[in-house]
């Protein structure tokens, strides 16, 4: 029998931070995730997490204004504002954890200069600064003794009269299904980006968390905002970080033209994400890139500075492409990187569902709107995991016993041997490459009515075969295969939830870009997109919208 | 824009693997050889080898990974018979001309299935260092001060992504299980240098005491060879002796060890090692004398006990020499 008041759904550094936030309060808590913390995608942030120090003079709403203009205005400014003001502390608590931060002479934390701002305040560590947090945070769940059920995939949130209860999940190692009961449960197990391909995300971002709470009736919010990192290593998409760009980097095209020039002449390179993929995007379609890229040049840096403050991106050009950055440019191209939208929660995590929490880029709060800066996401993993923490530990105060109820466990397990029991059918791997190749295709950079409509045919095509894969692994122990098949149902759920966001903005306006509704319309999409899953609507999906909250920064155009 | 992807080369590289295979639930416990043939891009990794197989030829095949960029630390297991992290490890370079290559899960950790292993051996070795910062004072407010050059050298084990390559291959796990390990010492390397933990000397005498500690390395280099991340635990290990010894560490057989080799150098030019053997376990140190007794014993049957008196090499002198160079630059 698993008991905790608390359950976190995920390892990484949102987690891990609420879960450091739980144990203070003196609450019983539990992570669970599918691969062990320290494998979490968090790893993968390079550049920096951003906060404006106001004990050294930077202002927050410097920042705040930074995030939503960045995010075309679509954010919610109440919470970026929570988040900023936040941001600072957040940042000199990692520190004092123990995070080996860069320093300035002073021997106070540096910055680096990071994407659409105009003030260098993002704090870094190398190009490793999600790794170097997040083993800080494993090293404090290990000090403060944490209890983590490692590579326990959840299958499926227990909602008992509306309120979340616990989870039913199967331990990979010995393949048994188990109820493990809460009093609250924290998402935060990651995003989804393998719903689209390529992707820099890791093979295990798969939208779980996203996907079982839009099952739990919890509405995900503004999915079509996916963004694509300008940045990304030819023919692998690897992650080559903005730091790259922070600290100096050029963008040129096949004639060795720094061709931001033409859309940012201001913030040149740096301008916000979606911006310069557009730009690097038009270099190519119009035959000015080379081999289907753009190139990244940092041979003025010097080799010393790359190896110093860039070494990981060094590693990466050498190892995988053998590419020397001090000699050579590396070829780069935008990839999917990032999913701005989320499970909708209030600026405490909370969502509609008592009992229920989110927070990291499972969760949409809504602090990216439409574009979310390099170096933000970290800063929203901290922030809102400690305070989905908080607040659960408040929640639970008011909850009684445990629940009792045994029926998930049962249809779970009649549920998953019924795939294990399919007669031989599609691979998982085929069904799901044509459902993301199609969602990049039709979901990308730019897009139109036509791009999506094609990309809603090729998911309904893909939702066709969803019945008839099979699982080839009926073994108990470490089944990966039957995980893969779960992960698929959940990615196809995001990918719904997606192409309806996109079908329904009639304007563009940050990573949504239309080609054929090219202005931002204020007038009547200065809203959010809600989408609820629904068996009697429209291709599964019902959509609603919210108005954006607005506090003190009224939307103006949006220009670097 | 999956097209964009395929760059200029668009021909395929052939790759023939022997896999490992492990299955706990056949009749308590499996293991056999498996071959696999895919066709995978020139510039492919062999983990992309891997996926291939597991996606298009054997969903049974267990094995981790995920970020497929080298920082997840999920995919370590063994490449004809060495541990790497296969996410960055090419295809071609392991098998130029198309060979064979095997594939087999780390070492000195147990196999759950296939190439996945227990994580409880590697994590079990990271408890025993305190992973974690112990400050005398936190500060009110603010960061702790602390050099930039002091951070970016710690950086060396912040590396450390925990992939477990360094234990696997780690000659002296293979027969003392208790040893620390290579990459919890490059952990806890990572505290006694952090200007900001308050617990270097305890740290230093606990890794010096510690059954299994510091000195339990042979200096096999076998860590630095194999970690995909440039930690050189081995070399960490060099620092914490080096350490310990500094704060006053200087009974233990580590250490006597150490001076016994240099002492014995110096004076003769050659090493006494039957003088290292009690010098190492300290002479009044009865028991463990009695423990060597009969390995004495048995290398005189054998005729291999070495000279008692050992006799100074030729150029002897040279050796001091070199000695006097160095200590007269170091100091």
């Amino acid at each position: 029998m698993y008991e905790h008041d608390v359950l976190i759904i995920g390892g990484g550094l949102a987690g891990l931070r609420a879960a450091v936030e739980v144990t203070r309060a003196g609450a019983d808590v539990a992570v669970i995730s599918k691969v062990h913390p320290v494998r979490s995608h968090s790893n993968a942030a390079q550049g920096g997490i951003n906060a404006p120090l106001t004990d050294r003079g930077d202002d927050w709403e410097g920042h705040a204004y930074d995030t939503i203009k960045g995010s075309d205005f679509l954010a919610d400014q109440d919470a970026v504002e929570v988040m900023s003001s936040e941001a600072g502390e957040a940042v000199l608590e990692l520190e004092r954890m123990g995070v080996i931060f860069s320093r300035g002479e002073d021997g106070k934390l540096g910055t680096r200069a990071f994407g659409g701002q105009k003030v260098a305040r993002t704090f870094f560590v190398g190009a490793i600064t999600g790794s170097a947090i997040l083993h800080v945070l494993f090293e404090q769940s290990l000090k403060l003794g944490l209890n983590v059920y490692e590579e326990w995939f959840v299958t499926k949130l227990i909602i008992e009269d509306g309120v979340c209860r616990g989870v039913v999940a199967i331990d990979l190692k010995s393949g048994e299904m188990h109820t493990i009961r809460a009093k609250a449960v924290i998402m935060a197990a990651g995003g989804a980006g393998r719903v689209f391909e390529p992707s820099t995300n890791a093979l295990i971002c798969t939208g779980d968390g996203l996907s079982l709470a839009y099952r739990a009736g919890v509405p995900l919010m503004d999915m079509e905002m996916i963004q694509y990192h300008p940045t990304t290593l030819a023919r692998t998409g690897i992650l080559m970080s903005e730091a790259a760009r922070g600290e100096g980097a050029y963008l040129l095209n096949a004639s060795g033209e720094r061709f931001m020039e033409k859309t940012a002449p201001d913030y040149m390179e740096l301008a916000s994400r979606d911006v310069v993929s557009r730009a690097e995007q038009t270099e190519i379609d119009e035959g000015r890139g080379i081999d289907g890229n753009v190139l990244l040049d940092l041979r003025h840096l010097g080799r010393s500075f790359i190896e110093a403050k860039l070494g990981y991106l060094q590693e990466v050009s050498v190892e995988f492409l053998g590419i020397d950055m001090a000699e050579q440019p590396v070829p780069v191209q935008p990839g999917m990187h990032y999913i701005m939208g989320g499970i909708k929660t209030d600026v405490n995590g909370a969502t509609n569902v008592p009992g229920l929490y989110a927070a990291g880029e499972c969760a949409n709060v809504s602090v990216h709107g439409a574009n979310r800066l390099g170096a933000n996401s970290l800063l929203d993993t901290v922030v809102f995991g400690r305070r989905s923490g908080v607040h659960a530990v408040e929640y639970i105060k008011g909850v009684g016993a445990h629940s009792k109820t045994e029926g998930d466990l049962a249809s779970e397990k009649a549920r998953l041997q019924a795939l294990l029991d399919r007669p031989k059918g599609e691979r998982v791997a085929t069904v799901r490459g044509d459902m993301a190749r199609g969602m990049t295709k039709g979901i990308g950079v730019f897009r139109d009515q036509a791009s999506m409509e094609g990309a809603l045919e090729n998911l309904n095509n893909v939702k066709s075969r969803m019945g008839g894969f099979s699982i080839e692994n009926k073994g108990k122990v470490f089944n990966t295969d039957l995980m893969f098949g779960l992960e698929l149902e959940f990615m196809v759920d995001c990918a719904d939830a997606v192409v309806a966001g996109a079908l329904t903005r009639k304007e563009s306006r940050g990573a949504h870009f239309r080609t054929d509704i090219t202005e931002r319309d204020d007038k009547n999409w200065l809203k959010h997109t809600l989408m609820y899953q629904d068996d009697e609507a429209d291709n599964g999906v019902r959509v609603e919208t919210s108005d954006v909250k607005i506090t003190q920064w009224e939307p103006v155009k949006r220009v670097y | 824009m999956p097209d964009a992807k395929q760059g200029t080369k668009q021909e395929t590289m052939h790759v023939n693997l022997k896999v490992k295979r492990y299955d706990p639930a056949d009749s308590g416990g499996k293991t056999w050889w498996q071959e696999y043939e895919v066709d995978i891009h020139p510039d492919s990794t062999v983990l992309d080898a891997l996926i291939e197989v597991r996606e298009q030829n054997d969903g049974t095949l267990a094995m981790r990974c995920a970020c497929r960029a080298s920082i997840c630390g999920s995919c370590g297991m063994k490449v004809n018979g060495s541990a790497k992290l296969v996410c960055k490890t090419r295809a071609i370079d392991v098998s130029p001309n198309g060979e064979q290559m095997t594939i087999e899960p780390m070492g000195n950790q147990h196999v759950v299935k296939d190439l996945v292993v227990s994580l409880d051996t590697f994590f079990a070795q990271i408890k025993r260092v305190e992973p974690f910062l112990q400050p005398d004072h936190v500060p009110a407010q603010g960061e702790y001060i602390a050099s930039n050059a002091s951070m970016e050298n710690l950086l060396t084990s912040m590396n450390c992504i925990m992939c477990g390559c360094c234990v696997s291959d780690c000659t002296v796990l293979e027969v003392d299980s208790n040893f620390i390990g290579p990459a919890a010492l490059a952990k806890a390397w990572r505290f006694t240098e952090d200007p900001r933990d308050g617990k270097r000397d305890e740290r230093l005498k606990m890794l010096n005491d510690e059954d299994g500690g510091m000195w339990d390395c042979t200096r096999c280099m076998k860590c630095v060879d194999v970690c995909p991340k440039g930690v050189a635990p081995m070399d960490r290990i060099m620092e914490l002796r080096e350490a310990a010894i500094q704060a006053g560490n200087t009974n233990t057989p580590g250490y006597h060890h150490t001076e016994s080799f240099y002492n014995s150098v110096k004076k003769n030019g050659r090493l006494d090692e039957t003088r290292l053997a009690i010098d190492s376990a300290g002479w009044t140190n009865l028991p463990r004398l009695l423990d060597l007794a009969p390995i004495g014993i048995a290398a005189m049957r054998k005729g291999k006990l070495p000279p008692l008196f050992p006799h100074k090499a030729e150029d002897h002198k040279k050796v001091k020499d070199l000695y006097e160079s160095v200590e007269g630059e170091s100091k």
